[in-house]
């Protein structure tokens, strides 16, 4: 009886000291990339939302106008055009480019050769350039001057289309990324696949399942986690696409405005017309708008996903 | 169900309804619907080496080659990558070594530090029971949502208070956050390393510290393997942070540096750039051997690594 409590009081000062140093090792742990995070999230988000409050003006000097600027961001054309772009972009985009993937992905898991591994290898390498080298090498292979599609459409006597034109930019630019990041989606899913546990695909064989009905009613279904987690990444770097579309303005003489997307207009106003304020106020509705879409999505489909639960 | 017609109907349902072939037992595909699907690979994996081709074969060629109407999938009759070479090499002053460089510095020490900051909070987050941990991981959770670019003009701004912008340092501090690696290393740990093996360290006298160092962090080395590449990646390829922050030439990575060229070599038109294209292709070639290089030789790592996120 007395062992016993005196087992207990030891045991509860233990677990009491070691909630202590819980805290405080657990601190120590997260403390230094919580030092940067506020530092370099945190404190520039509220910074952005102060700029973004004020008005610089010829006459007035800078003056606090409350949400001024996001008023005139949202019935401001460039920036309303921008973000319809980047939402149509990303409709079809993203659907395409998990397509592609998750096609690729159910190939190579069932083709298990050298040649499969091989080529997984070369589908993922796009991932491993910069998306500037990326957007520069599709810019070169468009051209009129460099590029193979005259060459190629010349022997079936048709004219190349233009990905550098107005018409078409959409287009070249969908090819661009779907290019740089089917490949890194690829590995994902491919690995997400070969954690399936074989046996399952025997069980339904067995219940005379065929290949097909295997990928659509147990391949699909269990690496939807993984999909989603894609999904979430392209919809984030959709939504600030900046990279391609700066470097094939160069090359695509006049089909790429300054306004073309958010992040470019954001950029424009700050750097080429030194408009901080404004731009601050374009970056930070941009991050919302982003935030609350992405959050909205994964509220949406939170029970089959995996990534907030 | 009895065994017997079970066992036709697979067989059945095998011959008749998969045109592709059966599966042998592991789920491999037999013979017969190997080359369909085999060349529909080619055809995707030509698809997405057409560019490489393209650099390769273009990297070759001089000025008069890019621009004589030759094939430009095919080699021209010279093949001048030495010449080529040499001009960018001393292009400017040799200014493309010193991008290459400074990629580099920048990929190099942004990319271990994020990777450290990253391992440490992982970890305590997946290890300890501390005060506040539940609302800095959902406020973490959230910041993985935040758009970086969104970050970059404020970041910008702040800098430029406090006399930052246009060092290195502009470039490397905003590179050390990154909550996505913090994300992956945390669910990595939390199966990785089990509370038993900690609290029998713990019993045996070791501190929190050398136990992370000693037990925790062989564990974690996939994980860690796979945040580093991301980092470096990330960092290797980023081109809005360092073309905001810095306007000496002398600090540009190379993505801003070849960017730079490109809008000089476009400004000037086909006619007075067209010195400057042929190293510019070649420049691209030469800045993303690096990486693919370093891809190659840890692809043991990164392949499994890469979907620690998007597993449960």
């Amino acid at each position: 009886m007395t062992v016993h409590s005196d087992n207990a009081v030891a045991r509860k000062r233990r677990r009491l000291s070691r909630s202590q140093r819980h805290n405080l090792t657990g601190w120590m742990f997260v403390g230094p990339f919580g030092v940067i995070f506020l530092a370099l999230l945190v404190l520039p988000i509220g910074y952005a939302l102060y700029l973004s409050l004020f008005q610089k003006s010829l006459i007035g000097g800078t003056r606090f106008v409350w949400f001024g600027n996001y008023l005139k961001a949202f019935s401001d054309p460039s920036f309303l055009s921008g973000v319809g772009f980047v939402i149509s972009f990303s409709l079809v985009l993203i659907p395409l480019q998990m397509a592609i993937s998750l096609a690729i992905a159910l190939i190579l898991d069932v083709l298990v050769t050298r040649f499969a591994r091989f080529a997984r290898l070369m589908i993922f390498m796009p991932y491993a350039i910069p998306t500037v080298i990326g957007a520069l090498m599709w810019g070169f292979l468009y051209s009129k001057n460099f590029g193979p599609l005259g060459e190629f459409f010349g022997l079936f006597g048709a004219t190349a289309p233009d990905f550098l034109s107005t018409n078409l930019i959409f287009w070249g630019l969908v090819n661009v990324v779907t290019w740089q990041w089917a490949g890194y989606y690829m590995i994902i899913l491919f690995a997400a696949l070969q954690g399936i546990d074989p046996t399952l695909y025997e069980a339904a064989r067995i219940d005379g399942a065929s290949q097909w009905q295997i990928v659509l009613r147990i391949k699909i279904p269990l690496v939807a986690p993984a999909l989603l987690l894609i999904l979430v990444f392209a919809l984030i770097g959709t939504l600030q696409f900046f990279n391609e579309p700066k470097i094939l303005q160069q090359l695509a003489a006049g089909a790429i405005p300054d306004d073309f997307t958010p992040n470019m207009y954001a950029y424009q106003q700050a750097f080429s017309l030194a408009n901080y304020n404004y731009g601050s106020a374009i970056s930070f509705a941009l991050g919302a708008v982003v935030f609350v879409c992405v959050y909205i999505f994964l509220f949406a489909t939170r029970k089959r996903g995996s990534f907030l639960s | 169900m009895s065994t017997t017609p079970v066992e036709t109907t697979d067989l059945t349902t095998r011959a008749l309804t998969t045109p592709g072939g059966g599966t042998t037992r592991d789920g491999a595909v037999r013979l017969r619907g190997r080359i369909p699907l085999s060349i529909v690979l080619a055809a995707l994996m030509v698809y997405f080496l057409v560019p490489f081709w393209w650099l390769i074969v273009n990297s070759s060629k001089s000025s008069a080659g890019l621009f004589g109407g030759g094939s430009a999938l095919w080699f021209a009759e010279d093949v001048n990558y030495l010449e080529n070479l040499s001009q960018l090499f001393t292009y400017g002053g040799g200014i493309y070594l010193r991008w290459i460089g400074n990629s580099a510095l920048y990929a190099v020490v942004g990319g271990v530090g994020a990777t450290a900051l990253a391992v440490l909070a992982g970890y305590g987050f997946a290890k300890y029971r501390f005060a506040g941990r539940r609302v800095s991981f959902a406020i973490l959770l959230g910041a993985v949502m935040v758009p970086t670019t969104a970050l970059v003009i404020p970041t910008f701004m702040l800098f430029a208070q406090v006399g930052w912008t246009n060092t290195i340092w502009a470039v490397i501090f905003p590179t050390l956050l990154n909550p996505f690696g913090v994300y992956l290393m945390h669910v990595y740990a939390r199966d990785a390393v089990p509370d038993e093996l900690l609290d029998a360290a713990r019993v045996d006298g070791s501190g929190e510290f050398r136990s992370f160092f000693t037990v925790a962090l062989p564990l974690l080395r996939p994980a860690i393997v796979t945040v580093l590449l991301l980092s470096v990646v990330a960092s290797w390829n980023n081109y809005f942070l360092p073309l905001v922050m810095l306007s000496n030439n002398q600090l540009f990575p190379v993505t801003v540096g070849i960017g730079l060229w490109q809008s000089t070599a476009s400004t000037y038109g086909a006619a007075g750039g067209q010195s400057l294209w042929s190293i510019i292709i070649l420049g691209s070639l030469v800045s993303v051997i690096p990486l693919i290089i370093a891809f190659l030789t840890l692809q043991r790592y990164w392949q499994g690594g890469l979907a620690i996120g998007a597993l449960k």
